[in-house]
């Protein structure tokens, strides 16, 4: 029989690791749900945020907080530039998942290139240190991004919730047409979104570099759970994201506590199938 | 004089039956000779893939290094059999299927006159099975799983021996016991990875025959993120030995994870870890695993051996490679590279048949130690040794004769 204190701290391990698969798929379910991209691209953002991060904080020795200053705007830029292809070209939303990975392999390639295929490591002093809350530890870096995502996900849901613009988005989600004819600039929108989706992927690299080793090929990591976690949580809803996201985390880490850690896998992907059997109208 | 210059001089001063035998003689040599002729002057084209991207190639590109660094030091030496070696090299993107396909391009399509492995066990059986088909030799460098090894004219330099899966577990805990410490406890935790799984059981195995108890035994998927449940299992255990069946940075992970919840593992080893990372860790302090070569002394005593690490070493700095120090995926490719060139040199051969021939029948001086093919799936000995991080470095600690200077594997 595992322990209380085994039990107790998978249990919070699972907490804040739901907390990572929410920060790494809001963006992703946000530019699937209003801008019908099915962005692959978005994990290859996420780590070149870590990348830049890794290069800013570990090797030029700034401070983490100038490291999101930079990354999280850049990444902006970089979404919306990305967005305007997509204009451009008007795909479709399975041509996007084509061309973004395309465009996933290309920025693995470019890495690879300036960083090496080698494993990169950002030492920090607080990347492992931990609170202690009686017996059980609590990591600080985990918790923070934890933090980060709870923030992220309750702002996004706000500004589509209540902000002019957050609506507007939502109308020419549902009705572009009727959208459009009530003033809505959808294109700038969509570029904003592009961008916003692009900036949390910047913020999920941010914690990646700390809480992991980079090498370019661990782009395609997370990419089955998250995409687990966006469909279960609904699409374009960062909250029903947050509250997937810890679902699977926790069933995850308690099925590593009590059995045999190579099942964790199988336990959200069951969920996620049955979530399609069950819901097939949340994609 | 040449065969040229000899028509020549007859067709200018000789007779016309001279020059017709000449014409005559010039025709039967050009019909038999002409290709050896031909020939003398191309390079021996060697062919090989690495996993140059892919998840295999933070580890792939020091093959590629140590390749790059052979074949031009080879050709300086003015190559093999008076010809110039050119080394034909493809990505296989770490992909088996494709390490097949490519393999069947190098033998079918490029026409390399000798085949040299990829990198990891995957992509070596893909090349194998190219191998055999053709009836060309592999030498290859990094296979994990020497019972796989069914073709005949296959040479691994990844000298483990024919049973790994009994050696290096033993190798590991009769070094513990020369340094006064048998364990009483395990705990085996390991990847799916198959090179690093059977190594993991074979532990079970020699630790249950041994009279070690074990306190856990976990199996995790290769590629992993999520340790921390695993990391509350073996503080939960508290084991005397924590054998890590790890495949590159996973050993680094699950040593973070285990700082994050405040536990320090007595002693630990780590199958194939990744060097640089867990050695400038301060987790991986007393980190053990297995080597058949490290950039010291006493190994770095053979004037090959001291040469070959510091030219890696210069090589690896100007690459950006974070870790630069020659180690043993180095050292075994380095020693591919020189069987290779002791089985032509001594055969005088590009023929597979009579270097597999000559290669079972003889053993090779390389740096890692003198290689053995006529054993069970053509290996030897094995020339497992056990290193540790001390002071943040890899340091060689048992067997004694090979151990650094003054390095003894510290134990608690």
């Amino acid at each position: 029989m595992p322990s209380a204190t085994l039990l107790g701290q998978s249990l919070l391990s699972g907490v804040l690791v739901g907390g990572l698969y929410a920060l790494l798929g809001v963006g992703l379910s946000l530019s699937w749900r209003f801008l019908r991209t099915i962005n692959l691209a978005h994990f290859a953002f996420i780590f070149l945020g870590a990348y830049l991060t890794y290069e800013l904080v570990g090797v030029d020795k700034l401070s983490a907080p100038i490291a999101l200053l930079v990354v999280v705007p850049g990444l902006f830029v970089l979404g919306v530039l990305l967005q305007l292809i997509f204009v451009r070209f008007a795909l479709d939303e399975f041509a996007s998942v084509l061309v973004t990975f395309g465009i996933m392999v290309i920025v693995e390639s470019f890495i690879q290139w300036i960083w090496t295929a080698d494993f990169r490591k950002l030492e920090s002093s607080f990347g492992t240190s931990s609170w202690s809350v009686g017996p059980i530890f609590v990591p600080v870096v985990e918790s923070v991004m934890f933090v980060a995502a709870i923030a992220v996900a309750i702002a996004i849901w706000a500004w589509l919730r209540f902000t002019y613009v957050g609506k507007a988005l939502r109308a020419a989600a549902e009705a572009p047409d009727i959208a459009a004819a009530f003033g809505v600039h959808d294109r700038r929108l969509a570029l904003l979104l592009a961008g916003v989706s692009a900036a949390t992927a910047g913020l999920a690299g941010t914690f990646v570099a700390f809480i992991s080793p980079l090498t370019p090929s661990q782009i395609y990591a997370w990419i089955g759970v998250v995409f687990a976690a966006v469909i279960m949580g609904g699409l374009g809803n960062p909250i029903g994201i947050l509250a997937a996201s810890l679902l699977i985390g926790v069933s995850e880490a308690i099925t590593m506590a009590l059995t045999a850690p190579s099942w964790a896998p199988l336990v959200s992907f069951t969920m996620l199938i049955l979530i399609l059997v069950l819901r097939p109208d949340r994609v | 004089m040449t065969l040229v210059a000899s028509f020549a001089s007859s067709a200018l001063f000789g007779t016309r039956r001279q020059v017709l035998g000449a014409l005559a003689a010039g025709a039967v040599a050009l019909a038999l000779g002409g290709p050896a002729l031909a020939e003398a002057g191309k390079p021996i084209r060697i062919g090989s893939t690495l996993a140059l991207t892919g998840p295999l190639a933070a580890t792939a590109i020091v093959h590629k290094i140590v390749g790059e660094m052979y074949v031009e030091d080879l050709n300086k030496r003015g190559g093999l059999l008076g010809r110039k070696v050119e080394w034909v090299l493809l990505d296989d993107q770490s992909k088996p299927d494709l390490t097949r396909t490519l393999y069947e391009k190098l033998i079918t399509d490029d026409k390399v006159d000798l085949i040299l492995g990829p990198y990891a066990t995957g992509g070596i059986l893909s090349a194998m099975a190219v191998a055999e088909r053709h009836g060309k030799m592999l030498i290859h460098h990094t296979f994990g799983i020497p019972s796989l090894a069914k073709y005949d004219m296959q040479f691994g330099t990844w000298a483990l021996g024919p049973v790994p899966e009994q050696t290096v577990p033993a190798a590991l805990l009769d070094s513990m016991a020369a340094a006064g410490k048998t364990p009483k406890t395990i705990a085996v935790v390991t990847s799916k990875f198959p090179s690093v799984h059977f190594l993991a059981l074979g532990m079970r195995d020699v630790a249950k025959k041994r009279g070690i108890q074990e306190v856990l035994y976990l199996e995790y998927e290769f590629g992993s993120r999520d340790f921390g449940p695993v990391a509350a299992r073996i503080k939960d255990a508290n084991p005397d030995l924590l054998w890590v069946g790890a495949v590159g940075l996973e050993g680094n992970q699950l040593l973070d994870a285990l700082k994050k919840i405040d536990y320090t593992p007595k002693n630990h080893f780590y199958t194939y870890p990744a060097p640089g990372p867990l050695a400038l860790s301060p987790e991986g302090k007393n980190a053990i695993s297995t080597t058949m070569f490290e950039a010291q002394p006493p190994m770095t005593d053979n004037p090959v051996a001291g040469k070959f690490a510091k030219e890696f070493e210069a090589r690896a700095k100007a690459a950006g490679l974070p870790y630069t120090q020659a180690d043993v995926q180095a050292a075994v490719s380095f020693t591919a590279w020189q069987v290779l060139e002791a089985a032509v040199t001594n055969t005088k051969s590009l023929d597979d048949k009579t270097l597999a021939q000559w290669l079972k029948g003889h053993s090779v001086d390389s740096i890692v130690g003198k290689l053995r093919f006529n054993g069970p799936h053509n290996y030897g000995d094995d020339l497992t040794k056990v290193k540790q991080v001390q002071d943040g470095k890899w340091v060689v600690v048992w067997p004694k004769q090979y151990a650094a200077p003054g390095a003894k594997l510290i134990v608690q």
